[in-house]
C-alpha cells in the first residue's frame, strides 16, 4: 500500500481502536492486527502525532504493580473519524469511477 | 535476550536523543514487553516479538527527531554562512558600497537635472523682470526703439518661462515617480534576498 495512504489510515485505525473505550499500546496493536499490521515504533509515532493534534489524551494508571499508559479519544479525534467516514464515501465513488467498465474490457 | 538487556541496548542506541525522549521510548517498550509477558509469553519470547533493537533504534531516529535534525543542520548552515560572510566581507562589502554609490549618483544626477531646469526657469523669470524694467527705464530717456526691443525680449522670456514652468513641473513629477519606483525596486530586491 502507498506509504502516505497507509499513514493516514493508521491514524484513523488507532483512533478507532480507542473510540469505544480507553486502551493501551499492546491492546491497540492486538485489536488492529486482523486488519492492519502495526509495529511498536510506528504506533509510538502515531500516538505522539495524535496527542500533539489534540485527538487523544494520555493518562498513566497503575496496573498490576506497574505503570501503564492509557489513551483516551477526544472530541477532535471523534470528529476526525466522522470526517474520515465522509471522505471514504467520496473515495468509494472515485473508486467506482476508476474501475468503471473494467469487467467489459476483461 | 531478556527485558533488561533489551532496554539497556535500546538506551545505548537512543543516547543521541534528549534524555526525556529516550526515557519515554524506554517506558513505552518496557510496557509493551510487560503486557506480552502478562498474556503468558516467556520474557525472551516477548522481547523477541518486539523486534531487533537496531531496527527499532534506526526507525526511531529516522522518524521522531526529523525536525530536530533539520533544525540542527540549518543551524550549522547558518554558522557556515556567518563564517563565509566574515571571510568574504572585503569583497562583498566593497561591492555593496560601490552599488550604493552608483545608486546615490543616479539619484543625484536625476535631481541635479531637475534643479538645473528650475534654475533656467528662475533665470527666465529674472530676465523677464529685468528686461521689462529696463524697457520702462529706456523709453522715457528717448531710447524708444531699444526700450520696445527690451520689453519685447522680456515678453519672449516670460512666454518661454510659462512653457518652462509646465515642463519643469512635469519633469519633477516624473523624476519623483522614477525615484519612488527605484526605491521600491531596491526594497523588493532586499526583501526577496532575506526570504531566501
Amino acid at each position: 500500500m502507498d506509504a502516505q495512504l497507509k499513514r493516514g489510515l493508521l491514524d484513523i485505525c488507532v483512533l478507532a481502536a480507542i473510540k469505544s473505550e480507553d486502551s493501551y499500546g499492546y491492546k491497540i496493536i492486538k485489536d488492529m492486527k486482523p486488519y492492519i499490521e502495526l509495529s511498536e515504533s510506528t504506533l509510538y509515532t502515531i500516538l505522539k502525532r495524535l496527542e500533539s493534534a489534540n485527538m487523544l489524551t494520555v493518562r498513566t494508571a497503575e496496573h498490576d504493580g506497574r505503570l501503564r499508559k492509557y489513551y483516551h479519544i477526544t472530541k477532535t479525534g471523534l470528529r476526525r473519524i466522522e470526517d474520515f467516514k465522509k471522505e471514504w464515501s467520496e473515495i468509494f465513488s472515485i473508486y467506482r469511477f476508476v474501475t468503471k467498465g473494467d469487467d467489459t474490457h476483461e | 535476550m531478556n527485558k533488561q538487556e533489551f532496554l539497556d541496548r535500546l538506551r545505548d542506541g537512543l543516547s543521541v536523543l534528549p534524555q526525556k525522549d529516550a526515557e519515554e521510548h524506554l517506558a513505552f517498550y518496557s510496557e509493551m514487553i510487560d503486557d506480552r509477558i502478562e498474556e503468558g509469553l516467556l520474557e525472551d519470547d516477548a522481547v523477541g516479538e518486539i523486534g531487533s533493537v537496531d531496527s527499532i533504534v534506526s526507525q526511531i531516529v529516522a522518524d521522531v527527531p526529523t525536525a530536530k535534525n533539520t533544525a540542527r543542520q540549518k543551524k550549522k548552515m547558518k554558522s557556515w554562512e556567518i563564517i563565509l560572510l566574515v571571510l568574504g566581507s572585503p569583497i562583498w562589502l566593497s561591492l555593496v558600497i560601490a552599488a550604493f554609490s552608483v545608486l546615490l549618483s543616479i539619484y543625484v544626477v536625476l535631481w541635479s537635472a531637475i534643479i538645473s531646469l528650475w534654475a533656467v526657469f528662475g533665470a527666465l523669470i529674472g530676465c523677464t523682470v529685468a528686461c521689462i524694467a529696463a524697457g520702462i527705464v529706456f523709453i522715457p530717456q528717448g531710447n524708444t526703439l531699444s526700450g520696445i526691443a527690451t520689453i519685447g525680449a522680456g515678453t519672449v522670456c516670460a512666454g518661454i518661462s510659462i512653457f518652462m514652468y509646465f515642463g519643469c513641473k512635469a519633469a519633477t513629477k516624473g523624476i519623483l515617480l522614477l525615484t519612488k519606483k527605484l526605491a521600491l525596486w531596491i526594497k523588493n530586491c532586499l526583501v526577496k534576498k532575506e526570504e531566501q
